[in-house]
């Protein structure tokens, strides 16, 4: 029987077997950043364990600092001494730190591709939930805790139990206005926030095939939103186009060399998976988060859901959520007054999310009332958009043109949207309390973003 | 890590799905500089309460007798979200020793394994009757979670098996962490490495 893609990299990273179905795994590539990096690296050198392999380590600080214009490290003061730790454990052990003002600085699941350290066939762990998003250049990616990450500075590998394997298939050509957020939003609506639970993911079909690099780290990017730490997708002729140059890709012989092995990596068409799932991409509408969970996810232009027609298992969490989120049942849910907009994150920060924005922005000016920021993913991505005059159209429409992070995602640094008011973000988890104490999250593509900060309510984007 | 065997104990039924890590934990608590042991006091604390800093009285964390309980009951998916392990370190400084959901968020699951603190995981028909079991006595109602053994005796002295990996429970009962274990097989990784380098050596920068 032929294998899968993530079977091929699981088995080509067993050191050894440990017993009861737990191996030793290498890891290729450890990410660091502010928010347990610097604390990671000063836990496992006084515990007496160096990082073991320094230079399969990098770092940039992404959660804590301010993103405000011009700002430093001074800017937001609670998150300096983290920041501070980060530059001195990484310069201590010669760990490439990307760090603010620098180029390569940016959100960590941005940095990473965008550098080319994320390549097809590694294993790469990292701090966070959300490290699923490299799994879109076809690298075994996960998230991990504080101590799995002491235990991968100090010995390079994790003791991990193989997870069982799922494919989600998207079959069919994208609609007017859907974008890969949407694709995963409906996916995640269709199966529930727990659906991946204990499974690796894989994405498949016509319709992510045709998906350009970008949009796959965003499909990957809500893995862990359906509860798998792990989703991917094979690489193929676009992972190249997008990798080939990168700083650390490698080059020349190398490179051919690299593509050789990466090609031998897709699922075989023989190879099994333990749940198989297909989604029809006609069915695919732009979506909209209504709740507190991104399964309360709904098509833009259908009614918000009603607890009492709802399973019975989910009633009382549904009723919670529109408690919290301040929503009637069965009223349309275009047309919600939107107090702030965020365009941003780990989940939809790049270049093309940017692009997709402006195009909806151009020529057209915020609601009054709105709060519009965007938050580019790193530096990078930043001096890229300036230099297509994407920063102008979006402060001549009134939005907020900041500095690369985390931002409001996750109000880390402070950036938060205040109690009460309502915001559509382009973020990836809608949780009580997410983006502040009080907030409401709607989550949605950042062209759906933009159109709700133009038109001050959620808005359908098929209509602007 | 911190050894864990039984713990006897009232169980807050905190009967909800999808308790997620960022309500267990706000994140800006981690950025502050609080030491783990610290964390306590803000764990739940978007429940436990008001926005003006009061306890609320509605939240069953600061009701009798559940104030010092040290087992929570929950619904699916108790843990999902975020990999922050200050969500286990904040749970520990509350005095939780145990959580019972039908299952757990991965990362979350992995991270309480690092600390001592047990998931346990029983079908929701189970974890209901303990509730019920709990309420209908409350002041009296106790259950034990017995890791030596692998099950749950309820308030009434059901006993409910539950099931643990081989290993995490050998760690947990012996408070063992893995690097240690992990640094004594050096040679194999090292082995593994160099012959790696020269197959990939794309990914040895």
């Amino acid at each position: 029987m032929g294998k899968t893609l993530f079977d091929k990299i699981w088995d080509s990273h067993v050191i050894t077997d440990l017993g009861n179905g737990f191996v030793l795994l290498h890891i290729d590539r450890l990410l660091l950043h502010d928010m347990s990096g610097g604390k990671a690296l000063k836990e496992a050198i006084d515990k007496g364990y160096p990082p073991a392999q320094p230079r399969l380590t990098y770092g940039t600080p992404d959660h804590t600092m301010s993103t405000k214009p011009g700002r430093d490290e001074f800017t937001h003061p609670p998150g300096l001494p983290l920041i501070k730790s980060m530059r001195e454990t990484t310069s201590a052990y010669g760990i490439k730190l990307f760090d603010l003002g620098q180029d390569g600085q940016g959100i960590v699941h941005v940095m990473g591709p965008e550098q080319g350290l994320t390549l097809p066939g590694t294993t790469l762990v990292c701090g966070d939930s959300h490290t699923s998003t490299h799994g879109g250049l076809g690298s075994l990616a996960f998230g991990i805790g504080s101590s799995e990450l002491v235990h991968v500075i100090a010995t390079q590998t994790m003791v991990q139990r193989k997870p069982k394997r799922m494919r989600a298939s998207f079959e069919g050509k994208l609609m007017p206005g859907v974008t890969a957020k949407d694709m995963i939003l409906h996916l995640i609506g269709e199966l529930g926030t727990a659906a991946g639970t204990g499974y690796s993911v894989e994405y498949a079909g016509s319709g992510v095939r045709a998906l350009p690099a970008e949009a796959r780290l965003t499909l990957c990017n809500l893995t862990i939103e359906m509860g798998a730490r792990t989703g991917m997708v094979a690489p193929d002729d676009t992972t190249y186009e997008y990798l080939n140059g990168r700083d650390y890709a490698p080059k020349g012989a190398m490179w051919e060399r690299a593509v050789a092995h990466w090609r031998t990596l897709p699922t075989d068409p023989d190879a099994e998976f333990d749940r198989e799932h297909t989604v029809d991409m006609k069915n695919v509408a732009p979506q909209i988060t209504w709740g507190t969970s991104p399964e309360h996810v709904i098509a833009v232009d259908r009614a918000i859901p009603d607890p009492s027609k709802g399973p019975e298992e989910k009633r009382g969490a549904w009723e919670a959520a529109l408690q919290y989120q301040g929503l009637e049942p069965g009223k349309p849910i275009e047309g919600t007054q939107v107090d702030w907009v965020f365009i941003g994150s780990c989940t939809n920060s790049r270049l093309s999310d940017l692009r997709a924005a402006a195009e909806i922005v151009k020529g057209r000016h915020k609601a009054d009332h709105v709060t519009a920021w965007v938050v580019p993913g790193s530096v990078r991505i930043k001096a890229e958009a300036e230099a297509e005059g994407l920063d102008r159209v979006f402060t001549e429409a009134g939005f907020e043109w900041r500095e690369p992070g985390c931002s409001m995602c996750l109000a880390s640094n402070g950036e938060r949207v205040p109690p009460g008011k309502r915001s559509v973000s382009t973020s990836n988890r809608n949780f009580v309390g997410r983006q502040g104490p009080g907030a409401r999250t709607h989550l949605a593509s950042p062209a759906m973003a933009a159109a709700a900060a133009i038109k001050g309510a959620i808005a359908d984007v098929r209509k602007m | 890590m911190d050894k864990f065997t039984k713990v006897t104990g009232v169980a807050t039924p905190l009967m909800r799905q999808n308790v997620d890590t960022d309500l267990i934990i706000r994140i800006e608590r981690l950025v502050d500089n609080v030491t783990r042991e610290g964390l306590g006091p803000y764990c739940f604390e978007q429940i436990r309460f008001k926005p003006d800093g009061s306890e609320d009285p509605d939240c069953i964390f600061n009701q009798t007798p559940y104030r010092d309980a040290p087992i929570i009951l929950s619904r699916e998916n108790f843990g999902c979200g975020s990999s922050r392990e200050g969500a286990v370190w904040a749970l520990k400084g509350m005095g939780i020793k145990a959580v019972i959901a039908p299952y757990f968020g991965d990362i979350f699951n992995n991270n309480c394994f690092q600390n001592g603190l047990l998931p346990v995981a029983l079908p929701i028909h189970e974890i209901e009757q303990l509730a019920d079991e709990m309420t209908a006595s409350p002041g009296n109602a106790r259950i034990t979670v017995d890791l030596e053994n692998c099950q749950v005796i309820s308030p009434t002295g059901r006993t409910i098996p539950f099931q643990v990996d081989a290993r995490r429970q050998h760690a947990m009962l012996n408070g063992l962490d893995d690097i240690a274990l992990t640094m004594s097989r050096r040679d194999e990784i090292e082995a593994w490495q160099a012959s790696d380098k020269s197959a990939r050596p794309w990914v040895w920068l």
